[in-house]
């Protein structure tokens, strides 16, 4: 770890003056960030520890809810009309790390986690992520939790997070601030990047910007469900997973909001799976047109070509899992 | 006093179960368990020593070649930094299990990707792990170098390679056969405490606090590395956090820690990291291994081969010895076993818990499981149908046999459904549910032993051995040899290990440490008994002592006097090593379930049943076969050490992506311990319980793994990716 | 800065490098080496240490982020004299081998069974508004906590015999 000036700024305006440097870092929770450091992956000059600052409320957002950007992890999942309501969040939330971990994960943070590339964070590595230029040492290399779909030939890392999975298949907003737009929203949906050319630009933060708050939209009544898909049975990163949100009316499919961990550089949504879902009766050849349209751009350079298969059969086993037990 | 036995032959058994005092074997909880659940046991790296200074390892980015320099100076003129070392004397890996002398040093030379090159000095740990981050160093790196067991030279081991009958022919001539390959994926020990040492010298004499399992061996090895006398070091490993072969042979930080308080004049620790324990310790042996089994009509084994390639790096000595067990566990009259070692550079192989039989016995109990099948028998009868009545290969003896009782105990502790047996026939939801079983067998070894045995003026006992306890039990169970011995409630007895001022002990490993200082022990409480005998005027076979006293008579402190009674048992194997053939048996039976759509795997329930001479603790030994069975878990489903193809780096060189299991992962587990005694395997009868309990468990789970959801799986460990490949619909 | 941190009932001054993780502060600055370092990456849960009363991994945070707060070790929670019903059900459950990952394990059942106690939901929850004290939750639970010596089963075993009978 280099060494650091540590600051607790005294409120969120203060704070916002301090990010906006070349160098700082905000830390919240730190389980990632410090991570890292020691790594020297990051090496900020200035930390900013926003971590007491007035974010880690959860308040009635219209008939949605807003979850402020310090609330923790466990906070959310345990938050009554989050379990309520909001199901498929709190099961990808407790699906992620460990109680430890989600003590002192902020939403926040979780959003803007980085890839656990091995060639990310091995300084001794190239990688075009943490080293621009310096190549993509998983491609041709040691590559089982890497992307197969919107990867590059700059970089195949995955987003390794569980809850912004879910908060993709809900449609959440993600609120920032300290731009030089000022307050702005984005979906969660497009929070994330692909690594494209850039890779090292992972999310859609600007210098200086923080996360405020995630305000999810108001309940539907549908099925929620997060499955997993890891080498082992807790405590591991997923090779594949699946948030789907989905309902039936009269037979057939209602709404069907799904989004994909595991298999890209960002929580993958495809709106085209609703598209074809919505409105027809659940069927496993309706399922597997939803898989193929899926897939049909995958593509898994090496060591992660297990992963398409895996979630093709796992998409499957989410919808039918979904729509049988619903009238 | 020394009271020294070398054993021939078989002992009496009469002496320890004739005892009073009723401690040994029972369920005593450790001894030193409460410093353990209180935080308050010191372990290497937690002495409180002033004016420590904190140094932290540089390792290599390169696969081969030279370092051609190091910009200290730069390094130098960093916050707190006080030196960079790189000297030669300095090891580059760990000394191999009872190497007794130094591993490679010349840190400059690197032959493997992550090789310790450097130490960085600082006041700080902050301040050193920063500097050692930043450090410039440039090589000359060789290319070419070979990296891929596939296509490495090889040396055929020519000790491992027997040739009996024609197995050829007999795999012609078989009703049934089975010709498959099986490869298994590296692992590493990962014990929980990191290595770490803390090295201060005063004068000329060295003491260093280590995490180490075999001090015996290890004080020779340091001393050979630093071209000193033995008689100036003191090794101290009271507590090891873990070691699973990994701290067999002294650790690069052990001579490192030296030599840098060596040139500052004040005390030095260096703690390696998590990914350094990873990339620079032991890994085990990726294996390559193909069976060939041929059985009659009957079932009856007669043909047997197992042919096995393992890697090192070049210079090593050490090949996972994978056929170990295969050469005596089933009879068969023509057989062919061999093994080849080839040359890679990856980082060094060597022991990580069981060598050889950890994965040698889950290929062979794969196979075992097909022929079964193809012929028809149930998998327990077929075992069963082909114990030899003595070593197939040698034609000795065995100490004791448990492996039938094993199997019918375990059988039915399961509930194992005998008869013919079909894949895919059951399922629940999305699960496929199957069992599956295995024979357990590891090689029994004993080893030369010394403990000292106090009785004080007080009446009680003191046992002192430079012995290690590595969570296997040993403080617990010396202090119940010596209680049921000396007729002392285990709270007027005290264990002093991990310190080589005291007598030399056998060291833990090879799972042969129990058997060996227990006897050492007992022969110091033995040759105690008879000093007491005389001052008593009785015969020492009629000496009856209990809680403190002769039954009905003086006090043990009476006896003494008010002097203090001192033995130092010392046991050595003699002609019983190469008379017979000594291993522990036991048998798995798991039942698993496997995910129709993505392949997980999950074990719900496994039962262990084991034979391995006297119990000497209930409760620790059945912990060190729940231990094992958690091993096996994780040999068969998720552990795996992945190398990058180009340099030969370990790509998962921590805790988040080299999967140990996890509480969850272990589910209900069942362990059965036979009552057994074995006079040859020990003067107290005892065999090695550490490294049984995974020796085979893996295959369990395979051949659960294909009566679930009918997919024989020739590769560990058994990750989804592997299950869905082919699994059919 | 001036700051101090109260761990087990005392204060102690935050270090003066900002860089010192909890654990390294518990260890090397307060002397409590019960909390252990395995792998200083929130991998293992060997630091695990309780925060105000909530569990955390005191490697992956920085001791200068909890200025005011208080921290529980192994050894604010019981004694070698006075131990924790829980330490003293390790010991006889033989929750142990080696030691080294112990005082995380028995960190982290403290405060699971408040978490029980409080409700709230994890992985291993069929309904996430009415967890419940399976086998299974109680595995799940501990998951961030690995024993590499594979005593799982005998830990499952002490946890459980304290939240049935409170001893």
């Amino acid at each position: 770890m280099r060494p650091f000036d540590y600051i607790r700024p005294t409120d969120a305006a203060d704070a916002a003056e301090r990010i906006s440097g070349a160098g700082v870092k905000a830390i919240a929770g730190g389980t990632n960030l410090l991570d890292l450091m020691k790594l020297q992956v990051e090496t900020p000059k200035v930390l900013v520890d926003v971590g007491r600052l007035d974010m880690a409320s959860i308040a009635e957002d219209g008939a949605g809810l807003r979850i402020g950007a310090l609330v923790t992890n466990t906070n959310t999942a345990n938050h009554a009309r989050v379990r309520a309501d909001y199901a498929v969040l709190a099961r990808t939330i407790l699906a992620g790390a460990t109680q430890q971990l989600r003590n002192k994960a902020t939403t926040g943070g979780n959003l803007c986690q980085r890839t656990r590339c091995t060639y990310f964070t091995n300084t001794d590595q190239p990688c075009n992520k943490r080293k621009p230029g310096s190549g993509c040492g998983a491609i041709g290399g040691v590559a089982r939790l890497h992307a197969i779909l919107g990867a590059s030939d700059q970089c195949i890392a995955t987003y390794p997070g569980d809850m912004a999975v879910a908060m993709a298949a809900l449609d959440a907003k993600v609120h920032l601030t300290g731009g030089a737009t000022g307050e702005r929203t984005v979906p969660v949906r497009d929070f994330h990047n692909l690594p494209g050319q850039t890779p090292w630009q992972e999310n859609v933060l600007e210098t200086g910007e923080i996360i405020t708050a995630v305000t999810l939209p108001p309940p539907v009544r549908a099925r929620q469900i997060y499955r997993k898909v890891r080498e082992r049975s807790s405590y591991a990163f997923a090779l594949v997973s699946v948030a789907a949100i989905i309902a039936k009316e009269g037979g057939k499919i209602a709404r069907a909001d799904l989004a994909f961990g595991g298999l890209a550089h960002k929580p993958w949504h495809d709106p085209r799976l609703s598209e074809l879902l919505v409105g027809e009766t659940p069927s496993p050849a309706l399922f597997e047109k939803v898989a193929d349209t899926l897939l049909d751009s995958a593509d898994a350079r090496g060591g992660s070509d297990f992963k398409i298969p895996l979630a093709r059969r796992t998409l499957i086993a989410v919808l039918t899992e979904a729509t049988e037990d619903q009238l | 006093m020394t009271a020294y036995f070398k054993q021939d032959g078989p002992v009496d058994g009469a002496a320890l179960d004739g005892m009073a005092q009723g401690v040994l074997g029972r369920p005593v909880p450790r001894i030193e368990g409460l410093a353990k659940v209180t935080g308050t046991a010191t372990y290497a790296a937690e002495y409180d020593v002033a004016n420590l200074a904190e140094g932290v390892f540089v390792t290599a980015t390169i696969t081969r070649g030279v370092v051609k320099s190091i910009a200290s100076e730069a390094a130098r003129a960093m916050p707190g930094v006080l030196a960079v070392i790189s000297e030669a004397r300095m090891t580059t890996r760990a000394a191999q299990g009872t190497a007794g002398e130094a591993p490679e040093q010349e840190p400059q030379r690197v032959s493997y990707w992550g090789q310790p090159i450097a130490l960085v000095v600082a006041e700080t740990f902050e301040q050193a792990r920063d500097a050692a981050k930043q450090l410039v160093v440039e090589y000359d790196a060789d290319t070419g170098v070979a990296l891929d067991p596939a296509t490495a030279t090889s040396e055929p081991q020519e000790d491992e390679a027997i040739d009996m009958g024609d197995l050829n022919a007999a795999m012609q001539a078989a009703t049934y056969s089975v010709d498959m390959t099986v490869e298994t994926e590296g692992h590493a020990s990962a014990a929980m405490e990191p290595h770490a040492a803390i090295a201060a010298w005063e004068g000329d004499k060295l003491t260093v606090h280590a995490s180490l399992q075999m001090l015996n061996y290890n004080i020779s090895e340091l001393a050979d590395a630093l071209d000193m006398d033995e008689t100036n070091i003191r090794l101290v490993s009271a507590y090891v956090g873990g070691g699973f072969g990994s701290k067999l042979g002294i650790s690069e930080d052990v001579v490192a820690a030296a030599l840098a308080s060596r040139e500052l004049g004040r005390p030095v620790r260096v703690v390696m990291s998590r990914q350094q324990v990873f990339q620079c310790i032991m890994r085990r042996s990726e294996t390559w291994q193909r069976l060939r089994l041929a059985c009659d009509a009957d079932g009856k084994l007669t043909g047997f081969g197992h042919q096995a390639r393992v890697s090192n790096l070049p210079g090593e000595t050490f090949a996972e010895p994978v056929l170990q067990s295969s050469h005596f566990l089933y009879a068969a009259p023509n057989r062919s076993l061999s093994m080849d070692l080839v040359r890679i550079h990856r980082m060094t192989a060597g022991s990580v818990r069981a060598p050889g039989e950890a994965v040698g016995m889950p290929a062979l109990e794969m196979a075992m499981d097909e022929l079964a099948e193809k012929a028809g028998i149930d998998p327990v009868a077929f075992r069963l149908r082909n114990i030899p009545d003595r070593d197939p290969e040698g034609n000795l003896p065995f100490t004791s046999h448990g492996l039938a009782e094993c199997l019918r105990q375990g059988a039915e502790a399961f509930g194992w459904e005998s008869g013919t047996r079909k894949p895919r026939h059951r399922r629940e939801g999305e699960w496929w549910i199957g069992t599956g079983m295995a024979s357990a067998a590891r090689v029994h070894n004993a080893s030369e032993a010394k403990a000292r045995v106090r009785l004080t003026a007080d009446g009680r006992a003191e046992v002192e051995t430079d012995m290690t306890d590595i969570g296997t039990g040993t403080y617990t169970i010396c202090a119940q040899i010596a209680g049921e011995m000396l007729g002392l409630p285990m709270d007027r007895v005290t264990v002093s290990l991990g310190d080589t001022d005291y007598p030399r002990g056998p060291g833990s490993g090879g799972s042969w440490g129990a058997p060996s200082i227990g006897s050492a022990v007992y022969l110091a409480c033995k040759a105690l008994r008879g000093q007491l005998a005389k001052r008593g005027n009785i015969d020492e076979a009629d000496l009856v002592l209990k809680d403190g006293a002769v039954e009905g008579g003086r006090s043990v402190a009476d006896l003494i006097g008010g002097e203090v009674l001192e033995e130092i048992g010392h046991y050595e194997p003699g002609t019983n090593e190469h008379d017979y053939t000594s291993s522990g048996f036991g048998a798995f039976f798991a039942e698993v379930r496997v995910n129709h759509w993505t392949g997980e795997t999950r074990v719900d329930r496994m039962t262990g049943a084991f034979g391995f001479g006297r119990v000497l603790n209930e409760k620790t030994a059945r912990s060190q076969c729940l231990g094992g069975i958690t091993w096996s878990i994780g040999t068969a489903l998720t552990e795996a050490l992945h190398f990058d193809p180009r340099d030969g780096h370990l790509a998962n060189p921590d805790l988040a992506e080299y999967h140990v299991p996890v509480h969850r992962d272990v589910r209900e587990v069942e362990v059965l311990m036979l009552q057994e005694r074995d006079p040859l395997a020990s003067a107290i009868q005892a065999k090695g319980i550490g490294e049984l309990g995974m020796c085979g468990g893996a295959g369990a789970i395979a051949n659960a793994i294909y009566n679930a959801c009918g997919v024989r799986l020739r590769q560990l460990p058994m990750t989804p990716d592997r299950v869905l490949a082919c699994l059919r619909d | 800065m001036s700051e101090t941190i109260k761990v087990n009932g005392s204060d102690h001054l935050m270090p003066a490098d900002a860089r010192v993780s909890l654990l390294d502060f518990l260890r090397h600055y307060v002397g409590l080496t019960g909390t252990k370092k395995g792998c200083d990456h929130g991998q293992c849960g060997a630091c695990t240490v309780l925060v105000d009363g909530v569990r955390i991994n005191s490697c992956l945070t920085l001791a200068a982020m909890h200025g005011q707060q208080e921290v529980t070790t192994i050894e604010g929670l019981g004694t070698p004299d006075a131990p924790s019903d829980l330490q003293k059900a390790f010991l006889e459950h033989d929750g142990f081998q080696c030691g080294y990952c112990t005082p995380g394990q028995i960190c982290s059942a403290t405060a699971l069974l408040d978490e029980i106690r409080a409700e709230w939901p994890s992985d291993a929850s069929d309904d996430l508004n009415a967890p419940s004290l399976s086998d299974e939750e109680i595995r799940e639970r501990m998951s961030g906590n690995l024993c590499r010596c594979g005593a799982y089963a005998n830990i499952l075993a002490a946890i459980r015999q304290v939240a049935e009978t409170g001893a």
